[in-house]
């Protein structure tokens, strides 16, 4: 995917999240508390949609614009999937942000997640570093 | 019920549904973005390319402008049609103790996305749209870290 096509779609997703409020801390802590169905909503709503797309995309044997199969292999399954999902989730409710929203909370103003995004760059660099170690 | 009055829910569901197949269409490529983690931290580092074994920094170059045109999204969003005074994070977490909080809470998200191999967006939207197992008990363990963090920590 070119760069423009990659900078452009993220600029969308980016004003997508931002003014959907799925960025914000106040919005998890809703979710994680039920107190509002909304990020469920949203999140169930992209699911569907994705899937469905991705039924007609195979009905239709969509072809990508390179004229290549798509790629709707799956993530490998194994016990980093469980263990990693869990601490992800803590830190998913610690800082209100998954990995696409703290870049956006970063450019809505929020300066403070670029403190976020260093733990998570830092994160990303430890886990590679120790990965031999930790059960797979 | 409120949400159900006002269905801008499902207006940026679907938004965000359709990035499913829009980079599968474009670029043939699986929407997701917690590897562009991997690839920021090889650019701010590039001698360190030995300890990410086995990973391709160039199937997910374009996750690196993604994520700076998430950042000019997210300005965007803010400033137009006119400046937002909506807050994201709780005005705690501008002092000491909160910025040491936000960097030991992205260790988490950093080292919990890259163990179990995506996110939000790779395994609850991608994976689930998928319909893989994998994605399934991902999105799950996602759910149980922040109930535990929320009602136990």
């Amino acid at each position: 995917m070119s760069k423009i096509a990659s900078t452009i779609l993220g600029i969308t997703f980016g004003f997508i999240l931002t003014k959907s409020e799925v960025i914000s801390w106040f919005r998890i802590q809703k979710m994680f508390r039920f107190e509002e169905p909304y990020m469920y909503l949203i999140i169930g709503t992209a699911v569907v949609v994705g899937a469905v797309s991705i039924q007609l995309l195979k009905i239709l044997n969509a072809k990508s614009l390179s004229k290549e199969d798509l790629d709707l292999s799956g993530k490998v399954l194994n016990k980093g999937t469980i263990i990693g999902g869990v601490i992800f989730g803590i830190g998913w409710a610690i800082t209100g942000a998954c990995p696409g929203p703290i870049f956006a909370q970063i450019g809505s103003g929020e300066y403070a997640a670029l403190s976020t995004l260093a733990g998570s760059l830092s994160g990303a660099f430890l886990y590679n570093l120790i990965r031999d170690k930790l059960p797979h | 019920m409120e949400v159900f009055e006002n269905l801008s829910w499902l207006v940026y569901g679907i938004m965000i549904g359709l990035f499913v197949p829009t980079t599968l269409l474009i670029g043939n490529k699986q929407f997701g973005i917690s590897s562009s983690l991997q690839n920021i931290c090889l650019t701010v580092l590039p001698k360190t390319k030995s300890i990410f074994k086995g990973y391709d920094f160039k199937l997910n170059d374009w996750k690196l402008y993604f994520v700076i045109g998430i950042v000019f999204g997210g300005f965007l969003a803010s400033n137009f049609p006119a400046e937002s005074s909506i807050s994201f994070l709780p005005s705690e977490y501008y002092s000491l103790s909160g910025i040491i909080t936000l960097f030991i809470g992205g260790i988490l998200v950093g080292f919990g996305t890259r163990y179990a191999n995506g996110c939000t967006s790779g395994h609850s939207i991608t994976g689930l749209s998928l319909l893989k197992l994998s994605s399934l008990l991902a999105t799950i363990s996602f759910f149980v870290g922040g109930l535990i963090y929320t009602f136990i920590l």
